[in-house]
C-alpha cells in the first residue's frame, strides 16, 4: 500500500513536483498545518513578507523576472483579502501566480467563523480560476491543475482555498498527470493562410509598424529573439507598450520608443499615420489608443494574440492570428524566408519615405526636458541611473505614477524580463515588494525599484523583508513630495486645485532606512547625483535612495484625454496651445 | 442594456442591439453559475433571462441558457469570454430571429375567481396547449409553454380572468432537425 500523506504534506509534494523553489507568504491560524510541514521540505524556501499584498507583488516580481509561476501562501480571512490587490494586478498584466489560502474547517464554512471569508467568491473575478477543496482526495489534482491553468494560454493568477481540516486529513499522493488540454482549449488557432496573408500585407505596405506588448515577454525569451529577427528581416519600425519594453532593444535605431499616453511623438504619430499595424501580444488598451474613434484611421490592422477574447474587443482588426507569439513569429519568419528571401532589400525603397517621415518626428525630440543646475530633474535622475547601470544587466521595478513613466521613457531595456511594472491595474506600492521577488529569483543581480515617495509608502514595510533575507534591493525614490501624476492632472484639468495631492508629513527616508537597518542615501543636487548613485551601487545591502527632485515637473509628451495620437502635448511650451477643455476633462 | 460607455473614451458610434440566446455547456461544479453570471455582471453585459439545469448526470454537465442583448461586438465578447472559463465546454449563440432554433419558456398562472372566469382563462390559453396542474372550486393553476413575448401577452390578457400569480422560467433552446450543436 502506498504511503498516506496529510493535506499539508500534499501541498508541498505538489510544489516539489511543480519545481517550486520559493514561496512568499505569511502564516496564520488556518494555514498552520501547512507551515508546520514547511521544515520537512528543504527544497522549498519560504520568504516571510510583512503584509500579504507584499507576498503577492513579490510573487509577481519573481514570476515576471524568471518566467516561472509565483507562489503565495496566506491564511484565511484578512490573509486572503490582503492578497486580492496583487491577484487583480496579476490578472490585468497576465502574470502566472498560484495562491494557496487557508480556510476555516469545512464544518465551519458559512457560519461566519473567526477569520472566515468567502475567499473563492471574493477572488472569482480576479483570478483565471479558483477552487475550494472540500475533499482531501481532490487536493493533489487540484493543485496540479492550478499550476497548469496559471501557466498555460494567457497566463494569470489562480487560487486554491484549503480548509484547515483538509490540511490534517490523509490520503495517497498523486503526481501531476500529462493532462489532456483543459476542455480542449488549445492555444494555436491559426493556419498557414493567415501567415501568408500577413506576409502579403507586409510586402504591400509602405507605412508599416510593429506594435508589440507584454505577450511577447510572456511567450518566453525565444519570442523576443524571434521578434528581433523579424524586425531586422523586414526593416519595419517598431514601438512597444509599457509591458512590452525589453522584448526589442531600447537603443536600436528601428525602435521608436514606447507608445501611448506618455509615449514618444514618433511612436504615436507613426501609429496614427501607418498603413499597416502589426500588433503582437498587445491588447489595444485605452492608455494606448487614445480616442478610439480616431485611432489609426488609415491602417490595416493585424492582431496576434493568444487570447481570442482580446481580438476585436476594443479595436476591430482586419487579420486576427490567435496563437502563442513564439509560434506565430516562427511560422512567419519561416514563410518570409521561403517566399520573400529578399524582403528587406525590396522593401527598403518602399518604406524609405516612411522612415524619412519618422526621422522628422524623431527630430522633435519629444523626451527632451529643460535641464537645471540647481535642482535634480527627475528625467535627469533616470538618465544618470541608466548610464551608470546599463552595463550591469539590471532588473528594474517601479511603482505607479510619473516616475514610472519617466523610467519607461528614459531607461532603455535590451532584454526581456528585466522590467517589472504594474500597467493594467496601476498599483501604487507594487515596486518595492516586486523588487524583493526579483532579487529572490536573481540573488546576484542588480535590482532597482524606481519609486515615488507616495507609492513606496504603501508597501514600505517590505524593507524589513529585504533586510531579513539580505536582499540588496535598491529603492530609488524620485521624491517630489507630491503624488506627481495626480498633481499633474490637477494642474492640467482642474485649474491647479491641488486637492490632497501634497504629502505634508513625509518621513525622513534616510532615517527610515536606518530604522529598517538598511542604508539611506540622499541626493539633493545634480552635482552630487552621480557620486551618490555610485555609492548606492557599491553598497551590498538594501538601500533607500532619497532623490530630491523638482517638485512640479510634469511628464511629457502626453496625449491629452479624449484626443487621438496625432494631437500630443509635447512639453511645457506646447501645453498652452492645446488646453484640455470640455469633454476631455471627464476622462482620466 | 444601457450604453456601457467607458468613462475613459467616448464613442459616437450608435450600434444596433440584437437579442441573442447563448447556450453554455458547463461542468456542474460548485460556483459555476456564479462564474457565468459574474462574468455578465462584471463586464456590464445584460441578462434578460436565465435557465440552468444538469443535463448529463454521468458527465455532470449542466446546460445554461441565457437571453441577452448587445451590439455584435458585445455579443462576440460574451462568447469569447465565456469560452475562457475553465468549466465551460462549449458555447452556442443563436439570434432570436433564427428559424432553425426552437425557443421556449414555461409559465405557471394562478387564476382565482368564479367558474366562468376560470374557464375563460383556460380557453384564452388554448393556443399554447395549457395543462391544468391544479384545480379547486375557486382557483386554477395553468401551465403553458410559449415564446417570451407570447407569455408577456398572456400575463396581461389573463388579468381580467383573475390572474393572481405568475411564475415563469427563462428561455431554453434547441436546434431543429437531426443536427446537434457541436
Amino acid at each position: 500500500m502506498s504511503k498516506l500523506y496529510s493535506g499539508a504534506e500534499i501541498v508541498f509534494k505538489c510544489m516539489e513536483d511543480q519545481n517550486v523553489d520559493h514561496i512568499f507568504g505569511y502564516p496564520g491560524g488556518a494555514v498552520l498545518p501547512i507551515y508546520d510541514e514547511l521544515q520537512n521540505f528543504k527544497s522549498i524556501k519560504h520568504v516571510l513578507v510583512r503584509h500579504e499584498q507584499g507576498a503577492g507583488h513579490a510573487a509577481e516580481g519573481y514570476a515576471r523576472s524568471s518566467g516561472k509561476p509565483g507562489v503565495i501562501l496566506v491564511t484565511s480571512g484578512p490573509g486572503a483579502t490582503n492578497v486580492v490587490t496583487a491577484l487583480t494586478d496579476a490578472y490585468m498584466d497576465s502574470i502566472p501566480l498560484v495562491c494557496i489560502s487557508g480556510q476555516v474547517p469545512t464544518h465551519l464554512i458559512g457560519t461566519d467563523a473567526f477569520q472566515e471569508c468567502d475567499t473563492t467568491g471574493i477572488t472569482r473575478p480576479c483570478t483565471k480560476h479558483n477552487w475550494l477543496v472540500k475533499d482531501i482526495n481532490d487536493l493533489a489534482s487540484t493543485i496540479h491543475k492550478a499550476f497548469e491553468v496559471a501557466t498555460t494560454g494567457r497566463p494569470g493568477p489562480v487560487l486554491v482555498d484549503i480548509p484547515k481540516d483538509i490540511q490534517f486529513q490523509k490520503t495517497k499522493y498523486s503526481k501531476p498527470k500529462k493532462e489532456k488540454k483543459l476542455n480542449d482549449k488549445s492555444h494555436n488557432h491559426f493556419n498557414q493562410n493567415s501567415i501568408n496573408e500577413l506576409i502579403e500585407l507586409m510586402s504591400k505596405s509602405s507605412k508599416p509598424i510593429f506594435y508589440t506588448g507584454g505577450g511577447v515577454i510572456n511567450s518566453g525569451p525565444k519570442a523576443s529573439e524571434l521578434l528581433r529577427e523579424l524586425v531586422y528581416a523586414t526593416g519595419f519600425p517598431i514601438t512597444s507598450t509599457l509591458q512590452g519594453l525589453g522584448s526589442f532593444p531600447g537603443d536600436d535605431n528601428q525602435f521608436l520608443g514606447m507608445l501611448g499616453m506618455h509615449g514618444t511623438y514618433e511612436a504615436n504619430n507613426a501609429m496614427h499615420d501607418c498603413d499597416l499595424m502589426i500588433n503582437i501580444g498587445a491588447r489595444f488598451d485605452d492608455r494606448i489608443t487614445g480616442k478610439i474613434d480616431e485611432f489609426s484611421p488609415k491602417s490595416k490592422k493585424v492582431h496576434i494574440d493568444i487570447d481570442p477574447s482580446s481580438i476585436n474587443k476594443n479595436v476591430k482588426v482586419d487579420l486576427a492570428i490567435v496563437g502563442d507569439v513564439k509560434t506565430v513569429l516562427s511560422s512567419t519568419l519561416k514563410s518570409l524566408k521561403q517566399k520573400k528571401s529578399k524582403f528587406l532589400k525590396s522593401n527598403k525603397q518602399k518604406t524609405s519615405r516612411w522612415w524619412e517621415k519618422i526621422q522628422k518626428w524623431r527630430s522633435v525630440r519629444s523626451l527632451d526636458y529643460i535641464g537645471s543646475e540647481e535642482t535634480i530633474k527627475p528625467q535627469y535622475a533616470i538618465e544618470r541611473l541608466y548610464e551608470l547601470t546599463k552595463d550591469k544587466d539590471s532588473y528594474i521595478t517601479t511603482e505607479v505614477g510619473q516616475h514610472q513613466m519617466w523610467a519607461a521613457q528614459h531607461y532603455k531595456f535590451n532584454k526581456p524580463n528585466r522590467w517589472m511594472t504594474s500597467g493594467g491595474l496601476g498599483t501604487m506600492g507594487y515596486g518595492l515588494p516586486a523588487a524583493v521577488g526579483v532579487q529572490v529569483a536573481h540573488p546576484k543581480k542588480l535590482v532597482i525599484d524606481i519609486a515615488g515617495e507616495a507609492s513606496v509608502l504603501m508597501t514600505i514595510q517590505e524593507m524589513s523583508t529585504a533586510v531579513q533575507y539580505s536582499l540588496p534591493i535598491k529603492i530609488f525614490i524620485l521624491n517630489n513630495q507630491y503624488m506627481g501624476m495626480v498633481r499633474q492632472w490637477q494642474e492640467l484639468l482642474h485649474d491647479k486645485n491641488y486637492s490632497e495631492s501634497y504629502t505634508a508629513a513625509l518621513p525622513d527616508f534616510v532615517k527610515l532606512a536606518e530604522a529598517y537597518n538598511c542604508v539611506g542615501i540622499r541626493a539633493k543636487t545634480p552635482e552630487e547625483l552621480d557620486d551618490k548613485i555610485i555609492e548606492m551601487l557599491n553598497t551590498d545591502r538594501p538601500v533607500i535612495f532619497d532623490c530630491m527632485v523638482d517638485k512640479v515637473e510634469n511628464c511629457f509628451p502626453m496625449i491629452p484625454s479624449g484626443k487621438p495620437h496625432n494631437q500630443m502635448i509635447l512639453g511645457p511650451k506646447d501645453q498652452e496651445n492645446k488646453k484640455i477643455t470640455g469633454k476631455g476633462k471627464s476622462l482620466v | 442594456m444601457p450604453n456601457s460607455k467607458s468613462a475613459y473614451s467616448f464613442s459616437n458610434k450608435k450600434e444596433k442591439f440584437d437579442t441573442h440566446i447563448i447556450v453554455v455547456w458547463v461542468d456542474n461544479e460548485a460556483g459555476v453559475l456564479a462564474r457565468v453570471v459574474g462574468l455578465f455582471s462584471g463586464r456590464g453585459y445584460n441578462i434578460e433571462s436565465l435557465a440552468v439545469a444538469q443535463v448529463d448526470e454521468k458527465l455532470k454537465i449542466s446546460r445554461i441558457t441565457i437571453v441577452t442583448t448587445g451590439t455584435p461586438q458585445v455579443v462576440n465578447q460574451i462568447k469569447l469570454q465565456l469560452r475562457k472559463l475553465v468549466p465551460v465546454h462549449k458555447v452556442a449563440d443563436f439570434k432570436r430571429e433564427d428559424k432553425a432554433v426552437i425557443f421556449k419558456e414555461m409559465a405557471l398562472f394562478k387564476i382565482v375567481g368564479p367558474n366562468n372566469k376560470l374557464e375563460g382563462a383556460l380557453k384564452a390559453c388554448k393556443k399554447f396547449n395549457p395543462v391544468l396542474l391544479d384545480k379547486t372550486k375557486k382557483s386554477n393553476v395553468i401551465q403553458i409553454t410559449a415564446l417570451r413575448r407570447e407569455i408577456d401577452k398572456m400575463s396581461k390578457d389573463l388579468k381580467k380572468f383573475g390572474l393572481v400569480s405568475v411564475s415563469r422560467t427563462g428561455a431554453v433552446a434547441m436546434t431543429r432537425g437531426a443536427d446537434i450543436f457541436k
